[in-house]
């Protein structure tokens, strides 16, 4: 453990804002990639539910 | 037809079978989880280790702890912008769907680990060097991969047409990785001659093993999410494409 | 061209090589003469990038003289991108690039013509007008060698990258815009180089490396440019 306390962990000796930004962005990013393609896949898949619906409906 | 499938050999079964978008679908289904465990115990464990045990640089301090997600990222980007490439190829030759398909998956998910490690790199710019912004010749050459990104989604965009513009983006994907070598050098060149000496970000005479570990962990973390991420983009692909196919009814209406 | 074919042996059916690339060569140039429009625009564009910056950032020669290799050559860089757009348009429009597409002549060299008759149309004019922009930027005497050099052997590459950018979208309605985003990053290398060449030139530097590395983008762009060419225009027509 390289830090005494949990504000020097949060401080990271006065460069915390950047060290905190640039994981948060990572973090930001890398939940966008999962997240988007699983939110499409599931609206696409919700459409073709309903078109399946109302082609039974129809006949 | 018995004969030209013993010709046919030397190539790997895998090969041909990857060709078939619902084996493919049935086949990232399975290998999903174990990425999607293996990707998260990695990234997390790296930056525990990365944030809390990894030593604080001598010169720089604290904001060196960055590294751990640039350089994976930047590493990432660009062999994203390779195997979207070589998969356009494979499909632009062998006219395979599914190449088509990682090819168009790759191409979000690597301009958005451009954009990663553009920020990161930006991010550890201001305390290393005092500004956001440095015409770096790393940096510089991420911003124009991104670009390369950038153009090939908005061909990619601008084609109605699915397998034209698979093909369009293919050809303009390898002209873009001709051109990155040539491209990286000029700007490394450029940047010698702009601006001597500078301290580079990533240059280190030798790193201690408990610097670089993490990073190799982080690295290998990022590769697992990357697959991750393109199987999921694949998935999607897939299901869209094939979504008047049978076995993706059937697959609707059992859900 | 039936000239050329008659020296070739008998066998050969139809024209030769040089013969398909001397007749596509004229018939392009000769489309582009009667269209003035298409040959004097870019100049005057070229003119015109050039005295924005003085009235945008500063009259002073000094502060020009600094600027003027990049200005020089991002104008020059735009132009080209400006005339890129029409490349393929109009035989696209007319169904002549189909026949091209389907005639037995190897496309290579139908492109490479339609390339080459770009580049003397666009190119070498801004070629030759680049020592006039020189003036008005207050660029040193010395430099006005280097910035011709530069530019007659890396206007060729702009046009043979651009064409790839140009085959890409010839059949969309909004290809302008998307040429410039597709293209424009390729285009780093010959800019960072051209450029270069007549920073050396300004002061007195060597030239020979920048004009040897924008030779080997030219030769390697001649090779290798036709073929991306050719397969996107029959992605693009076929599509």
């Amino acid at each position: 453990m390289k830090f005494e306390s949990m504000a020097d962990f949060i401080g990271m000796g006065g460069h915390g804002l950047y060290v905190w930004l640039a994981y948060g962005i990572a973090l930001a990013i890398l939940l966008l990639n999962v997240v988007q393609p699983l939110r499409q896949t599931r609206q696409l898949l919700n459409q073709q539910a309903r078109r399946v619906r109302r082609e039974k409906g129809l006949s | 037809m018995a004969k030209n499938k013993t010709e046919k050999n030397w190539m790997p079964r895998w090969f041909y079978q990857l060709a078939s978008p619902r084996w493919c679908y049935d086949i990232t289904g399975k290998l999903l989880p174990a990425f999607s465990v293996l990707a998260l115990l990695l990234l997390l464990g790296g930056t525990v280790w990365a944030l809390l045990f990894a030593p604080a640089d001598y010169q720089q301090g604290n904001s060196f702890r960055i590294i751990y997600i640039h350089v994976p990222s930047a590493i990432l980007a660009q062999s994203c912008y390779m195997m979207m490439a070589l998969a356009g190829a494979i499909g632009l030759i062998w006219k395979m769907k599914v190449a088509d398909m990682v090819a168009k998956a790759c191409a979000p998910l690597g301009a958005s680990l451009a954009l990663l490690a553009l920020a990161t790199g930006a991010i550890w710019g201001k305390p290393t060097w005092g500004s956001w912004w440095v015409w770096d010749a790393r940096l510089t050459s991420m911003l124009i991969l991104l670009f390369l990104y950038l153009g090939v989604m908005a061909l990619h965009s601008a084609i109605e047409n699915d397998s034209t513009a698979a093909q369009s983006t293919a050809v303009l994907a390898l002209v873009g990785l001709v051109n990155i070598p040539i491209i990286k050098y000029s700007v490394e060149w450029w940047n010698t001659l702009h601006q001597p000496a500078t301290f580079k970000l990533t240059e280190k005479p030798a790193m201690p093993a408990e610097m670089w570990l993490p990073l190799l962990v982080m690295l290998v973390g990022f590769y697992c999410f990357f697959a991750v991420s393109l199987m999921l983009r694949l998935r999607h692909e897939i299901l869209r494409r094939e979504r008047r196919s049978s076995w993706v009814q059937a697959l609707v209406e059992s859900r | 061209m039936s000239k050329m074919a008659t020296n070739e042996p008998a066998r050969r059916r139809g024209p030769s090589a040089v013969g398909v690339f001397r007749a596509a060569l004229k018939r392009d140039l000769l489309l582009a003469f009667r269209s003035k429009s298409d040959l004097v625009n870019p100049l005057i564009f070229f003119l015109m990038v050039a005295t924005l910056f003085p009235l945008g950032v500063s009259p002073e020669p000094g502060f020009l003289a600094l600027l003027a290799p990049g200005l020089v050559w991002v104008a020059a860089l735009l132009a080209t991108l400006l005339s890129m757009d029409s490349l393929f348009r109009a035989d696209f429009e007319d169904g002549t690039l189909e026949q091209a597409l389907l005639s037995p002549q190897p496309l290579i060299l139908i492109v490479l013509a339609r390339v080459l008759a770009h580049w003397i149309m666009t190119g070498l004019p801004l070629t030759l007008m680049a020592p006039l922009l020189g003036l008005m930027l207050f660029l040193p005497a010395d430099g006005m060698g280097g910035l011709m050099l530069s530019l007659l052997l890396g206007t060729p590459t702009l046009s043979l990258i651009g064409a790839i950018g140009a085959a890409l979208t010839v059949g969309l309605r909004k290809g302008g815009v998307l040429i410039s985003l597709l293209v424009l990053p390729l285009y780093i290398p010959v800019l960072i180089f051209g450029s270069g060449a007549v920073q050396a030139a300004v002061t007195g530097l060597p030239l020979a490396g920048y004009l040897a590395l924008l030779g080997a983008m030219l030769a390697l762009g001649v090779v290798l440019a036709p073929l991306a060419i050719g397969a996107a225009l029959r992605i693009s027509v076929s599509g």
